[in-house]
């Protein structure tokens, strides 16, 4: 037994925030997407309710596009700790006519998702959607509230949000509304790598360098891959690379990296001179993507 | 362009181990806290080059001959479009010593809610002046505000003084002004430091100035490295509110029964006689858990679940004192509310109020007044109305037990959410 516990302030308020979740809520639901925010949720979660198990599902929405490792991370996470796990796929969506695939040279599924996310929100009735957003990421998410309430289109109302004063959450809501709520805002990037490593958490290897084939593009590194479309003058090479944000392949980009294991990846993060988000194809379509993206009820 | 001041590169070290400030800037609209908060991203090297790559191009495009570092915070399009900030954006920079969280507020008056918002987390304000318009209502409304918020710090950042050729005299004018305010509130005079500063040309904000000699001063990073804001250490008498009761009914934890939440004021201990209010009944902390490890005492600000010695009903809303310290326990209180949405506060008025994770009903008793905020005291009115700040009887349905504001911020401090829409109405800190 140790002596006197002084506690990670992010972690103590992250744990905090998924309690006042629990509670406050009727149908809770932590969104997955394999990657390590989602992942160190997960272990928030845990820590939040242990003994207890995590009172809420996990909610992924499968773009069809998901590298394998990811998916296979996750359904081993998901039986080593024994949670639930509801899978949603946009190609159902696009099968029912309710989205369109996108063409073309930058051809994503990823503003897709939102219909099928809404979609699920409305099937499960689900009043509290946990994700793994950071204000650091991107400048519109540096504006968003901790409880971020949406209306029944999901819409996020950027202009007339409630304050959030101390740590009181207020998650108050009425019918048909729904509440985005983000554990971890107030950590970096670096924050969360380094909770990973501390904690020695198991993450998807394709965040450790390893070959694979590429090609480059407008300056970044795209995976060669029958769902990412490509020009028969973009040459396919084999690269030492790692991803450092894991979505869909058609709009993740690599970063060249030797970057094998937990210190070498913290390292290479503390002294990267390039954003996490500089590496998302989806943010480069404009200035105000993100908040475009928002507005209509994206992540 | 501009040529780049050099950058701290500061990337080597390890964050662990670094200690972390909160700051919200203040003053008004402007006068340069997005600018300066974008300086100070650039001047850490906190800017990746993605993100400096979109501020110059965007600069370009404005047909700027300098980089607009306010385009580092102010995120939304509206924001951008109008050149002001509308709503808190939170900054995350770091140096070798310190971590920072930065809530970059709005200074326009309609947004003075949102100051309050980004302050309210905050243990440091910022508080820019324009030199060429010197002391003005903003000023003291936000100066009053950190006040009242009872912030460990406040820097009073001159800022625009190159538009005054870095005149020592515009300085002094107005910090003698300042100090006239700093006289009438809480604040001790070292609680309060002045800086002449230009957030665009980055003097003094982490490299010393050398149109300013007359300043001897550290600069604006320099001084905020070495802060050790007060209620980081800040004690007074433990609180343990429970969110949330955990009974994992397995078979390995069969009756288990733990009581989940953070711990404020005060240190909890293994075998500390407790009391459990509102029923009064008492016991001994049994066990502090935090996930599978057991400790031994669990210091302020810990998210812990603890076990009791004997069989006691507790559930969400309850709070968990030290037999040694109990707090107020009451049912008509005053307080001063700030109000944060445009529907006015009135007599009468019901609302659900939130004090931490427990919620009763509230009436307005009465309005004592509304009070100015250059400190000339109050006057006489039947309503608050946005922004406005007062003082406010309320009678509740059931007795809330907490401290002043004084005290603790966490259980001295409540909300009220409006019935009708549920959101966010006021801000009320406990006399
Ligand atoms: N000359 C000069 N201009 C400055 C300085 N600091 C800021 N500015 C300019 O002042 C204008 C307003 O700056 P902002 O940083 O947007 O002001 P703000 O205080 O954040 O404004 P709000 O957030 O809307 O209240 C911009 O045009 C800046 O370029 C300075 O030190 N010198
Ligand atoms: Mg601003």
């Amino acid at each position: 037994m140790s002596n006197l516990f002084i506690p990670n302030p992010k972690e103590a308020e992250s744990i905090h925030i998924l309690r006042e979740v629990a509670a406050q809520f009727e149908k809770p639901v932590l969104l997955f997407s394999g990657g390590k925010d989602s992942i160190t949720l997960v272990r928030l979660a845990q820590k939040a309710f242990y003994p207890a198990r995590i009172p809420f599902p996990l909610l992924h929405i499968d773009t069809g596009h998901n590298f394998p490792e990811t998916i296979a991370f996750r359904d081993q996470l998901v039986e080593e700790l024994g949670l639930e796990l509801i899978v949603r796929n946009v190609q159902d969506s696009i099968d029912q006519g309710k989205v369109t695939e996108e063409r073309g040279r930058y051809a994503s599924r990823n503003t897709l998702q939102t219909t099928t996310l809404l979609d699920a929100i409305e099937e499960f009735k689900f009043d509290a959607c946990i994700g793994g957003a950071r204000r650091d990421e991107e400048k519109a998410r540096a504006k968003e509230r901790v409880f971020s309430v949406r209306d029944d289109f999901g819409q996020w109302d950027e202009k007339n949000q409630r304050p959030e004063l101390f740590d009181m959450l207020n998650g108050k809501i009425h019918q048909g509304q729904n509440v985005r709520v983000f554990p971890i805002s107030n950590w970096t990037e670096l924050d969360v790598w380094e909770y990973i490593k501390n904690e020695d958490m198991k993450i998807p290897s394709i965040y450790f360098a390893h070959k694979r084939e590429v090609f480059f593009r407008d300056g970044m590194v795209w995976t060669a891959n029958q769902h990412v479309y490509r020009d028969n003058s973009e040459e396919v090479v084999e690269r030492m690379v790692r991803f450092r944000t894991v979505g869909d392949m058609t709009c993740t980009a690599a970063v060249l990296s030797d970057a094998d294991t937990l210190e070498a990846v913290v390292d290479e993060i503390r002294l990267s001179t390039i954003s996490e988000r500089g590496a998302r194809i989806d943010d480069k379509r404009s200035e105000a993507a993100m908040e475009k993206r928002k507005k209509v009820g994206y992540f | 362009m501009e040529s780049a001041k050099s950058a701290r590169v500061n990337k080597s070290k390890m964050a662990e181990n670094r200690k972390l400030i909160k700051i919200a800037t203040a003053g008004s609209v402007d006068d340069g806290k997005s600018t300066l908060i974008g300086r100070l991203l650039y001047d850490t090297g906190s800017l990746t080059s993605d993100k400096l790559e979109a501020i110059e191009r965007n600069s370009k495009q404005r047909g700027y001959d300098y980089l607009d570092f306010s385009l580092a915070t102010d995120g939304l399009v509206a924001e951008r479009e109008q050149g002001i900030t509308i709503d808190v954006a939170h900054i995350y920079f770091n140096t070798d010593k310190t971590n920072f969280i930065v809530a970059d507020t709005p200074g326009h008056v309609e947004y003075t809610r949102n100051m309050v918002t980004g302050a309210s987390t905050s243990q440091v304000a910022i508080i820019l002046i324009d030199a060429r318009k010197g002391v003005i209502e903003q000023t003291y409304r936000h100066f009053f505000i950190s006040n009242l918020l009872r912030l460990s710090h406040v820097v009073v950042a001159v800022n625009k003084m190159d538009l005054v050729d870095y005149d020592e005299e515009v300085y002094l004018k107005i910090k003698s002004d300042f100090e006239e305010l700093v006289a009438k509130s809480d604040f001790s005079t070292d609680q309060i430091t002045f800086i002449p500063i230009s957030a665009l040309k980055g003097e003094n904000v982490s490299q010393k100035s050398d149109l300013m000699n007359w300043y001897i001063g550290n600069t604006l990073l320099d001084h905020l490295e070495v802060l050790e804001p007060a209620d980081l250490q800040e004690s007074s008498a433990a609180r343990f509110p429970v969110q949330f009761v955990i009974r994992p009914k397995t078979e390995a934890y069969h009756d288990f029964r733990g009581f989940a939440g953070k711990v404020y004021g005060g240190n909890l201990k293994k075998g500390d006689s407790i009391t459990v209010l509102p029923s009064l009944t008492t016991s001994k902390i049994k066990a502090i858990h935090f996930f599978e490890k057991e400790v031994e005492e669990a210091a302020i600000g810990s998210s812990i679940t603890i076990t009791l010695e004997d069989e006691v009903n507790v559930s969400r809303g309850d709070t968990i004192v030290k037999n040694s310290d109990l707090p107020k326990s009451e049912k008509l209180i005053s307080a001063t509310i700030c109000q944060v949405n445009a529907k006015p506060l009135k007599v009468g008025d019901k609302y659900t109020l939130q004090h931490g994770v427990n919620r009763v009903l509230a009436k307005v008793e009465s309005i004592q007044g509304r009070i100015h905020t250059d400190f000339s005291g109050e006057e006489a009115t039947d309503q608050l109305k946005l922004n406005d700040i007062g003082q406010v009887t309320f009678k509740l349905s059931k007795a809330i037990h907490f401290d002043s504001y004084k005290q603790n911020k966490s259980t001295g401090s409540f909300i009220l959410i409006d019935e009708g829409s549920y959101d966010t109405v006021s801000v009320g800190f406990i006399n």
